[in-house]
């Protein structure tokens, strides 16, 4: 356990200690690399299950929103502009104070005493919610751009309209619209910091605690920052394979 | 006036020049002209600099323009040049286009500026488009703004690489018969062109380039009737076919 | 289940004008100073000088991998660390929620305007820029008068999507403790007991506001697209 102590000029003097992850927080049990890692955990799990939750969900809002079917355009439109356009922090905190008081008295109960992990339920659902109304834009504008005429082709050929999505305009769509979809997720990865207003201990939220239990703030602000990169370049690469893999020869984009 | 010297140019391995030399006086009129991909608009953009070259020297009016320490814009200041796709500014107003480099290369207040714009204008036949934008003017108006515009600066040449190429047939005409024009007040002018009617009617040397060369060096006439070269033959018979 | 008393939005008007009023200040600012120093971040990107353009990509690489309220986080704790460092002050010198809000915002908006502005200035032709050297403006001036003003008319769109997005990101000052629209209906509301008609209020301006701005935007789109 090694502890430097920096004088740079007058009156600095902040010691620093790079192995500060391993040692133990005054009557915790858990060193501080723990504290980091249980809080990426969280990280990961809240962005990967709202992900995929939103890109489910988005995909579906957004192919509705391109049917010819008006009320279902109508609802598409109406559930996008709702959860875009309000901040997800106030998403979070709706799901998590206001939910619960407006549900049936039951319900509303179960969730503010039984549910397990109430901070991460609350987290996971405003998460999902937000991203999934992004992604929708997304691929409604990445179906309208596959090539106009490949709706009157597949239709002509007497395909019905699920089969037309399914087999003909979606899985095009999709390659058009994962250089976007690939940004997303890392923009979820980050959003995923927003739920320690709320209670959940991610990564940030850790690593404010480790810095405020050990006053060794430019480390554990570092691990932080390090980890979220590390992430971010991992999901990036993830993707890009998943592109990859996808891609289809002599299609015209 | 303007000299090039042995003129070499690469990309990357592809050589795009060869050894080129010609020299153009003060007051004549040369037009470069030559098969597709043989070098010619990039000879020209070597001239002011716009291309940089690998080999050789090029100098106007005395002034290098290869080499270090070489003070660029203030040597392009003095050149004119009009380009194929005429590269008017969009989002400024005609006038406002052939003001710009007057007040900020050249330094003249605005009024000094707008005033000789607007005579400029009146002589290629456009004054009443001043306060236009660019993309409401035809193919032909712009090109012409745009021979306006590297007028205003007072040039001692002007550099024309394939003026009339992106332009409608019918639109040709307006912007040459402005360049005979300017030829017969005593110009020095290079032009990039495949307009043959053109060149003969006002060039007074003209230069036959083929994959990189400068194959055929002549004065207009001798090129016309005679050509040295069979390269140059079987151009001219293809082009003035039509 | 349903026990909702409007009239708190009501005593809660003042303070929550108050926090309206500090979320468009800090909207503003943010917009202003970031596409003003994320201009300068683009040319450094684009410059031929390589230590520009290291720092430049490695300010903005860091800056859109990092959460937000890490960020605020490194502002908060750090700053004053380094400015006492730097001015040699004897304690670190204490900067305060508020400032530490706009600076972190105008500096985190900066990295995000500076892409979409980089992409601009790359997709303006390069004949654009050898008519203007051609002319004899130096590197500067064409860039100043003929490349810039073009790119940012062609970016508007874009530009006016990211300030939505800041907009929406100004919430989280809720970290520093900060009455901003959410802030104050936060500590309005946990005076009062009343969550659920707050929250919702709030939730509805931002709707309102928002959707307007989106609008906003789609219809400049189609307008510079026909112009184009």
């Amino acid at each position: 356990m090694q502890c430097f102590s920096l004088n740079v000029g007058v009156g600095m003097d902040y010691n620093w200690n790079w192995s500060v992850f391993w040692d133990f927080a005054p009557g915790e049990s858990a060193s501080y690399l723990h504290w980091l890692v249980t809080g990426t955990s969280w990280t990961l799990a809240t962005t990967l299950l709202a992900f995929t939750l939103a890109f489910l969900i988005g995909g579906t809002v957004g192919t509705l929103r391109t049917s010819t079917v008006r009320p279902l355009v109508w609802l598409g439109n109406l559930y996008t502009e709702v959860f875009r356009n309000i901040p997800l922090l106030v998403q979070m905190f709706i799901c998590f104070f206001v939910v619960p008081e407006l549900l049936p008295l039951s319900w509303g109960d179960y969730l503010k005493q039984d549910l397990p992990y109430p901070s991460f339920f609350s987290a996971v659902v405003a998460l999902t919610l937000f991203t999934s109304a992004k992604l929708s834009e997304l691929f409604k504008a990445g179906i309208e751009s596959v090539a106009y005429g490949q709706r009157g082709a597949a239709l002509a050929l007497g395909l019905r309209p699920t089969q037309m999505y399914l087999n003909v305009l979606l899985p095009q769509a999709i390659r058009v619209v994962f250089p976007p979809l690939t940004s997303e997720a890392l923009n979820t990865l980050k959003n995923s910091s927003v739920a320690l207003t709320i209670g959940l201990m991610e990564l940030t939220a850790q690593a404010r605690n480790v810095s405020e239990y050990s006053f060794n703030t430019f480390e554990a602000f570092t691990a932080a920052t390090v980890i979220y990169v590390a992430i971010s370049l991992l999901m990036t690469f993830v993707m890009g394979r998943i592109e990859s893999s996808l891609a289809v020869r002599g299609a015209t984009r | 006036m303007i000299q090039m010297k042995n003129l070499s140019k690469w990309y990357g391995d592809f050589q795009v020049l060869k050894d080129c030399t010609t020299q153009l006086s003060r007051g004549e009129v040369m037009v470069v002209c030559g098969p597709s991909g043989s070098g010619k608009s990039t000879l020209i953009k070597c001239v002011n600099g716009l291309e940089p070259v690998q080999e050789g020297q090029i100098s106007i009016d005395g002034q290098p323009v290869t080499g270090r320490g070489v003070d660029l814009p203030k040597l392009r200041a003095r050149v004119g040049m009009v380009f194929q796709h005429f590269e008017l500014f969009p989002h400024l107003t005609i006038v406002e286009n052939l003001n710009l480099a007057q007040i900020k290369v050249l330094k003249r207040d605005v009024t000094t500026a707008t005033s000789k714009s607007t005579a400029l204008l009146e002589r290629v036949g456009l004054k009443a488009h001043a306060h236009k934008y660019p993309i409401q003017l035809s193919g032909g108006q712009q090109q012409r703004v745009a021979i306006a515009r590297a007028l205003a600066m007072d040039p001692i040449a002007m550099l024309f690489d394939e003026p009339t190429s992106a332009l409608d047939p019918e639109m040709v005409n307006e912007v040459l018969d402005v360049m005979v024009e300017l030829a017969g007040e005593g110009m020095t002018m290079m032009c990039v062109t495949h307009e043959m009617g053109f060149a003969r009617k006002v060039a007074d040397r003209i230069v036959f380039m083929d994959g990189g060369e400068i194959i055929e060096d002549v004065k207009s006439e001798e090129f016309f009737s005679a050509p040295r070269s069979d390269r140059a033959r079987s151009f001219l018979s293809k082009i003035l076919q039509h | 289940m349903f026990d909702l008393d409007p009239s708190v939005i009501v005593r809660a008007m003042p303070a929550l004008w108050n926090g309206l009023k500090f979320t468009l200040l800090l909207t503003l600012v943010a917009m202003s100073v970031g596409i003003v120093v994320g201009t300068l971040l683009a040319l450094m990107r684009l410059s031929g000088n390589r230590v520009m353009r290291g720092f430049a990509l490695g300010y903005v690489t860091v800056m859109r991998s990092i959460p937000l309220v890490l960020v605020i986080f490194w502002f908060y704790f750090l700053m004053p660390l380094l400015l006492q460092m730097t001015f040699h002050t004897e304690r670190p010198v204490q900067i305060g929620p508020v400032m530490t809000a706009f600076v972190t915002f105008c500096m985190f908006e900066a990295a995000y305007y500076s892409e979409i502005i980089r992409g601009g200035i790359q997709s303006i032709s390069g004949g654009q820029k050898q008519a203007a050297q051609a002319l004899g403006l130096r590197p500067s001036q064409a860039m100043l008068y003929v490349i810039l003003p073009q790119a940012l008319r062609r970016m508007l769109p874009l530009l006016l999507t990211q300030t939505i997005i800041l907009f929406q990101d100004t919430s989280l000052v809720y970290v520093l403790s900060i009455a901003d629209f959410t802030g104050a209906a936060s500590k309005f509301a946990q005076r009062d007991g009343r969550l659920v008609e707050l929250y919702l209020f709030v939730a509805l301006v931002y709707l309102v506001i928002c959707y307007l701005l989106s609008r906003l935007s789609k219809r400049l789109k189609r307008s510079t697209e026909r112009t184009a």
